[in-house]
């Protein structure tokens, strides 16, 4: 045979697998409101850069009257390609395809182009879209799943990993997606649960929907699974491709730099904080003034929103921002604002993104649920990260510091590199009112007029602490600087700590408190 | 999240802020009450010995509660009388459902 026969052999052999499971099967995924696989990947891949792997693979299960079937790519595309010219590997579970089930010729393709990102230190794409195990194939199902997770922990600060849930993801499979450093969820199409609405309604008795259950928006407001809420498809692979744009390829390099912008003129830092500390604004309006034209990539927007996590460039350098968010519950800490910002900072150091942390809170949320739900345990979470990270860490301080608060927004006692205060920040052990109450307890209540005299006391405690001027004084705070001059100092910082070198003793591995 | 800005408390200072979802649903604590038994686990009420105003000594069983397909036997945690029993045979529970009580 010549080679127009073998390539027309060739182009016929992948037209067959490249429809996936057939017209029928397609129609329906498309009736869900889905696209295929392989529309997929190549919506979200730079055009004409998808190069697939294994399309040929066969599945090898005899038993079940499975070998008689036929299943185009085992259920599974993958492949490279590249985002905004940034070379990545992918996969994306064909649903079409036995559901999408995952078989061990299935999980052998998935692993196989981990080990690929993972060797070529590029980032990785699972486009997760299955039924879960197949149950014909038994444990050799259940060793594929273990082996992703294996290789998703290895490849865990080396290669960024993200996760896109456009279909169904549960039971085991829910846990590759879990050890990645991104998890995607769009509304209606994403379902992530361990036990379904069929068990809990046998075992329970509670009817439930899966939406409800383990829908997008759960995932994205109450358990924090999820780190990007989108509407559709597309907005999600926009958003994949905007994130992509401010993470580097892989640990051992920085995020590409930009050109340089200034932020958008009709932010005034003045105008956007209250001077009186407890009214409330939106710190994501502080951080898009001071950030490159104004460009904030907000992470886990809808949990935890008691502090704000993203990234931004200041000065064309990508960086990462901590910020309380006195808009909502007064930016307190909290188990869930911990546990989030301790993630995001442990991603920010492993792959040499900047830290930027905004403060400006009242301390750790009371409460008996707090305290019950292991506020101690989370919260170290966010000591731990901030004083293990070596990248450069800048501090500003806004208004409020109280307490530990203040210890554990990046203090220069955790090892901030930069530390500056706004003039009217308030850095103490607690709120003045707090204060006043226990250290002139006795003067107000054996005063004539408790009420004047705390009132007295407590200004005489706002002059005399509630400023940046101590903490100034003892060198916890670089320097007090305007709002205005926020940015000045930001840049300068960026552009100092561009060789920051900080040696760490040998061990194997901290032992955070997670 | 709610729409306007509401009070919250916070260490001697009350701020002006908006509360989440989570925060306005948190379930309200209550004191552990020893008397009352309640389902450590979701599932099934399989058996009952338990009868309201029968004298039971302490590790004596008083149901079977079959959950993850273990049937599990509670007994009782000290000598006592018992005062009402909430559950029936074959009674899907769920978790933290009160059983039974003690007098």
């Amino acid at each position: 045979m010549g080679f127009k026969e073998t390539v027309g052999d060739l182009f016929k052999r992948r037209k067959k697998l490249e429809e996936g499971g057939g017209e029928k099967a397609i129609e329906k995924q498309i009736a869900m409101g889905k696209l295929t696989a392989r529309q997929r990947i190549l919506e979200l891949l730079d055009e004409g850069t998808f190069q697939e792997y294994d399309l040929f693979i066969e599945h090898e299960a005899k038993d079940f009257g499975m070998e008689k079937k036929e299943l185009p790519g085992d259920g599974v595309i993958t492949g490279t390609g590249k985002i905004s010219g940034k070379p990545i590997c992918i996969y994306a579970q064909d649903f079409t395809v036995a559901g999408g089930s995952l078989g061990y010729m299935h999980a052998k393709k998935i692993t196989k182009i981990m080990d690929h990102a993972i060797k070529m230190r590029v980032p990785l794409i699972g486009i997760n879209d299955s039924g879960g195990a197949r149950v014909q194939e038994g444990v050799n199902s259940l060793a594929g799943y273990g082996e992703i997770f294996f290789r998703n922990t290895k490849a865990s600060g080396v290669i960024p990993q993200i996760s896109v849930i456009l279909g169904p993801c549960a039971g085991g499979a829910v846990y590759s997606p879990a050890l990645t450093d991104f998890v995607f969820v769009v509304d209606n199409i994403s379902k992530m649960f361990i036990t379904g609405p069929q068990v809990i309604k046998t075992v329970l008795g509670e009817e439930i929907s899966m939406e409800e259950l383990g829908g997008a928006k759960i995932h994205a407001e109450m358990t924090g699974n999820a780190h990007f809420y989108a509407k559709t498809e597309k907005e999600c692979f926009d958003q994949i491709k905007q994130l992509v744009t401010f993470i580097p390829w892989n640990n051992s390099r920085r995020p590409l730099a930009f050109p340089a912008k200034e932020p958008r003129v009709e932010f005034d830092l003045e105008k956007i904080v209250p001077t009186d500390s407890k009214q409330p604004y939106d710190v994501r309006n502080v951080i898009k003034a001071i950030s490159d034209d104004s460009e904030f990539f907000e992470v886990q927007e809808l949990w935890a929103r008691n502090i704000v996590i993203g990234f931004a460039r200041i000065n064309g350098e990508s960086v990462g921002y901590v910020a309380n968010q006195p808009d909502v519950l007064a930016g307190v800490l909290d188990v869930d604002s911990s546990d989030k910002a301790a993630r995001f900072i442990r991603f920010c150091d492993a792959f040499n993104i900047p830290i930027i942390t905004l403060v400006d809170l009242p301390g750790y949320l009371p409460g008996i649920d707090q305290e019950h739900a292991g506020v101690i345990r989370h919260g170290a979470k966010m000591l731990y990260s901030y004083s293990e990270a070596t990248v450069p860490k800048i501090t500003v301080i806004l208004r409020k510091a109280y307490g530990g608060g203040y210890i554990a927004m990046n203090s220069r006692h955790l090892g901030a590199d930069f530390v500056f205060a706004w003039p009217n920040a308030e850095i103490a052990v607690m709120g003045p009112e707090g204060a006043a109450n226990i250290i002139f307890k006795k003067e107000i209540d054996e005063s004539a007029d408790p009420e004047k005299t705390r009132q007295a006391k407590i200004e005489e405690y706002k002059t005399k602490f509630a400023n940046p001027f101590v903490a100034a004084g003892k060198g916890y705070i670089d320097a007090v600087i305007t709002p205005n001059e926020t940015r000045k100092f930001l840049v300068h910082a960026i552009e100092l700590s561009i060789n920051k070198d900080v040696q760490t003793p040998d061990r194997k591995h901290g032992i955070p408190p997670f | 999240m709610t729409k306007e800005y509401k009070e919250l408390y916070v260490n001697g200072e009350t701020y002006k802020t908006k509360l989440c979802k989570k925060f306005e649903q948190k379930p309200k604590w209550e004191p552990v009450n020893e008397k009352k038994i309640t389902a450590f686990i979701p599932g099934t009420i399989r058996e009952i010995y338990a009868k309201s105003g029968k004298e039971v000594k302490k590790g004596e069983s008083l149901l079977i509660l079959e959950a993850m397909k273990m049937l599990n036997k509670l007994k009782a945690p000290f000598d006592g009388k018992i005062k009402s029993v909430y559950v029936k045979e074959n009674q899907i529970v769920t978790k933290n459902f009160l059983l039974l009580e003690f007098e």
